[in-house]
């Protein structure tokens, strides 16, 4: 372990911000690209009970 | 057991199905871990100090930018070689995990730039040319979305990323053929890597987990597609009759 406390560890030696946001920024980007498909999944979904009712 | 079998979307898309769950749940444990080793346990640079963590997800993410854009030109390839449906829509449904991983090397790079360099951004060859990837990811996706014709739309974007495959060896090789602000490759397979065996360990485990989430996102996105164009085919045989 690095780190002694908390506050240590977020702030990366003074480079927290960078850090944090660089690694934000790629599960951000992985998450929205999952709900994205999601919401795709949901529509083909609807998209295909209304093909059976007709 | 025939392999080739599972060429065919009909019976590709349940085994598709199958094995999402497992690359997913992989993925999942591999990028805790890597976090784990990359924030927890490795040690500080002693020239970069703790801003070189952004390693962790810098390299894997601009790793998986340039190998997704080949395996994408290649199924683009087999899809004019074979005329087959499936590559095609491999080929599409690699696109946008491409892209996304580009945008994130571009955007963690200028955040890691910021700091050592004093500047987000430098117009240098390694810079300039994976901006150019993502360009080439987005005129792929741009022009298969722009062709109402599926089957021209496929033969149309399979040529533009197979042309595109150039940049691909520019950007990883610009390192050594120009002067560049960028720093040259820590791992290579010719020469012992120039970083500590812990950082080593929680680059390749976090690049090892992106790999499985690409697979597992890139099956999703496959299914998705494939019930999409069965979808278009029912529409269309409906008109018909």
């Amino acid at each position: 372990m690095q780190w002694n406390s908390w506050s240590d560890f977020l702030n990366m030696g003074g480079y927290g911000l960078y850090v944090w946001v660089s690694f934000a920024i790629t599960f951000c980007s992985m998450a929205i690209e999952l709900w994205l498909l999601r919401a795709r999944k949901l529509n083909n979904q609807k998209a295909a009970s209304k093909g059976h009712t007709q | 057991m025939n392999f080739l079998k599972y060429s065919s979307p009909q019976t590709f898309y349940p085994l598709a199905g199958k094995l999402i769950p497992w690359f997913a749940i992989s993925a999942a444990l591999l990028i805790l871990y890597g976090l784990y080793i990359g924030l927890l346990i490795a040690p500080t640079d002693f020239q970069q100090g703790e801003g070189y963590r952004i390693i962790f997800v810098h390299v894997p993410a601009a790793w998986f930018s340039m190998f997704l854009y080949v395996i994408m030109a290649a199924y683009a390839a087999l899809g004019l070689a074979l005329n087959a449906r499936l590559s095609y829509m491999m080929a599409s449904s690699i696109a946008p995990t491409g892209a996304m991983f580009t945008f994130v090397a571009l955007v963690t790079g200028a955040f890691w730039g910021k700091p050592m360099w004093g500047a987000w951004w430098v117009w240098d060859a390694r810079l300039t040319s994976e901006l150019i990837l993502l360009f080439l990811y987005i005129g792929y996706m741009s022009l298969q979305a722009s062709i109402d014709d599926k089957h021209r739309a496929d033969r149309a974007s399979a040529v533009l990323a197979i042309v595109g495959v150039i940049n691909v060896p520019i950007i990883y090789f610009s390192v050594k053929w120009w002067n560049t602000l960028h720093q040259g490759a820590s791992v290579s397979l010719t020469k012992s890597p120039t970083m500590a065996a812990i950082m080593l360990k929680g680059m390749l485990v976090m690049a090892i987990g992106f790999w499985l989430y690409s697979i597992a996102v890139i099956l999703l996105r496959v299914r998705r597609e494939i019930e999409d164009r069965e979808r278009s085919v029912a529409l269309l045989q409906e008109f018909k009759e």
